[in-house]
């Protein structure tokens, strides 16, 4: 009897929450809608003719978003989608404000509502396609590879096309996309599969340097082609936001898995020796101008006008915004070049202020805290490391963009998820959302079976009983 | 609009961003607590067996599970008097006296709707439904032979 596995008679359990969920998802939608009203409210003291149509619109795909997930998924986390359609109805409504600038309005905003609801239609895709997130990990090397080629695409020569400095387009049949923000999703996924099988040999294999556990070399091969592929990004494409992006998710999905700092140091030595070296060429060779220039206006904006224009007009924005902001379309975001796409944050913080910008990263901070809670909750370590790359990789976009537009960082151009026009980056961080979602339903849902199936392998095992050779007998 | 409502209109939409923060905080708080239910309750998902296609599942209701093969062959235990116990230990219906099976191996028990399941009680050596090993409590009815180290078992009516 005392060999029996004692079940605990009493668990606990999650809740399902959809009623919160609910709520909390048709607050969030009021709070987008009501930018969108009040910007009209202060620009013209009345209310936009086309209030009810854009009301039925928008609370329209959070109830989709919602149902779906009620149904498919109902132990997801109840807080994911409410913040999500929080900053992007913020988003919506920054970039309609900006559109409202030009002679005649533009129609940014309605296209952004067209990616967005082509991001929901994902994610119901998603959650019908894809209840259980573990089917994804056989996909290990076909997604690796799938990443790197969608990474370095818009290096090809037809099709890829060069925007703003940057060569991260590609434009196929008139249709411009950022395959770096599909590749996102996808080596994520990658590289938590290939760390689930090897994260054995890559932990406990290595010998000691100052106190410091360090791989063995002929482990090395993964991070160095990652390394080279971030550098080639940094190098050809000409930006360091992406080519940070991928190199940080992989170093910092290594440390995870393996419980070793070593490869922190490790990875974050080699991207600055990388990128170190990139920007002491960069007077040298002409490709990576772009680089040194980024820098130059992070440390000394102010002393080129007409470099820097774009920065200084953002931190003017900034500092004109101050604590409470100037009101929603009272400001003047439009000065600052591409103020709805990398510079949304800046009109952000603008019309209002600290305590608007500050709410929108607290917003982005729970997204990224639900998501490292999934991990922490996973049951499988594969579930455990996506759920942590998907949330990093959010949090370290955020980071890198926002801390260029308020420069703590050089500024490189990355899109706000959920906020800066594109559609690209709208649908691929969609997609996050709904794998964190499937993540959590799978983590939160109470388990099956009281019992766990026996972890050692299936063969079969002989536990002598009473005879001392019965172990011999396979 | 006058000055103080355009004032007092966005002091209130930043307000209206902090309760959103304060509202997910809460529900953050109220979340780490789960419900804590008797492990009886929670929903016991039986898993189908992988069956042979084209059997059809048999009308008759089981009343025994009986030893179809193996050194205890013919050995029957009577279903209706609750779970049945397999395994060594003595105090399991079905005794049986195989180094590959676990004190206390597996159990066989009616479910709600009135079919029985198999579950594995954490054996080392694994209970399988039709050659597949279960991970899960699985129906079983008639046609299905659950097989437990080096022994047989079915249902019979």
């Amino acid at each position: 009897m005392a060999l029996l596995s004692e079940v605990p008679s009493v668990v606990m359990v999650h809740r399902k929450r959809r009623n919160v969920e609910l709520v909390m998802i048709l607050f969030a939608q009021a709070v987008g809608l009501g930018a969108y009203a009040l910007i009209h409210l202060n620009q013209s003291a009345r209310l936009p003719d086309e209030l009810p149509v854009v009301a039925g619109l928008w609370f329209g795909l959070g109830l989709v978003a919602h149902l779906v997930v009620r149904l498919r998924l109902p132990y997801a986390d109840p807080l994911l989608l409410p913040c999500v359609l929080l900053l992007n109805g913020l988003g919506l409504a920054m970039i309609h404000r900006i559109d409202l600038i030009n002679e005649p309005p533009t129609s940014g905003a309605t296209q952004q509502l067209m990616w967005t609801a082509l991001g929901v239609a994902l994610l119901v895709l998603t959650a019908l396609v894809l209840r259980d997130h573990r089917p994804l990990i056989r996909f290990t090397y076909t997604l690796g590879l799938a990443g790197i080629a969608l990474l370095l695409l818009p290096l090809l020569p037809v099709i890829g096309t060069s925007q703003f400095g940057a060569r991260i387009w590609i434009t196929v049949a008139g249709f411009s996309f950022q395959p770096a923000e599909v590749a996102k999703v996808v080596l994520a996924i990658a590289f938590s599969s290939y760390l689930v099988e090897k994260r054995d040999v890559l932990a406990l294999a290595g010998w000691r340097v100052l106190g410091l556990d360090l791989p063995r070399a002929r482990d090395l091969g993964p991070i160095l082609l990652v390394w080279l592929a971030s550098l080639l990004v940094l190098v050809y494409q000409r930006d360091l936001g992406t080519s940070l992006l991928f190199f940080g998710l992989f170093v910092m999905m290594l440390y995870v898995s393996t419980e070793r700092p070593g490869w922190a140091v490790l990875g974050t030595a080699m991207f600055a020796l990388g990128a170190g070296a990139a920007v002491l060429l960069a007077d040298r060779v002409g490709q990576l101008a772009h680089v040194s220039v980024r820098i130059d206006s992070w440390l000394h904006p102010f002393d080129d006008i007409d470099q820097n224009g774009q920065i200084i007009a953002a931190q003017f924005g900034l500092a004109w915004g101050g604590l409470l902001g100037t009101g929603l379309g009272l400001g003047r975001p439009g000065l600052t070049p591409l103020a709805r796409s990398d510079f949304i944050a800046a009109a952000v913080g603008e019309e209002l202020g600290m305590a608007g910008l500050m709410a929108v990263i607290t917003v982005y901070g729970i997204v990224v805290a639900r998501g490292l809670r999934t991990a922490l909750a996973a049951k499988d370590q594969f579930g455990t490391l996506l759920a942590t790359g998907l949330s990093f990789v959010l949090a370290l976009q955020v980071f890198i963009i926002i801390g260029g537009v308020t420069r703590l960082l050089p500024l490189t151009g990355l899109t706000t998820p959920f906020m800066s026009q594109g559609g690209s980056s709208m649908i691929a961080n969609w997609v996050i959302v709904a794998l964190l979602l499937v993540i959590s339903h799978q983590t939160r849902k109470p388990a099956a079976t009281r019992l766990e199936p026996s972890p050692d392998a299936e063969e079969t095992q002989v536990i002598g009983r009473d005879r001392a050779g019965a172990g011999g007998r396979r | 609009m006058s000055e103080l409502v355009v004032t007092l209109l966005k002091v209130l939409f930043l307000a209206l961003l902090w309760v959103f923060i304060l509202s997910a905080a809460s529900v953050i708080r109220t979340d780490l607590f789960g419900r804590t239910v008797q492990a009886s309750e929670l929903p016991q998902q039986l898993e189908q067996p992988h069956r042979p296609r084209g059997r059809r599942r048999a009308k008759q209701t089981p009343r025994a599970v009986e030893v179809t093969n193996g050194n205890k062959q013919g050995l029957r235990a009577d279903l209706f008097s609750g779970p049945v116990l397999i395994g060594r230990s003595s105090d399991c219906a079905i005794l049986l006296d195989d180094d590959y099976v676990s004190t206390r191996h597996a159990r066989i028990d009616a479910d709600s709707s009135g079919g029985y399941y198999v579950e594995d009680l954490g054996s080392t050596n694994g209970t399988y439904v039709n050659g597949q090993r279960i991970t899960a409590p699985t129906t079983i009815t008639l046609v299905d032979s659950v097989r437990i180290g080096r022994t047989v078992l079915k249902l019979v009516s």
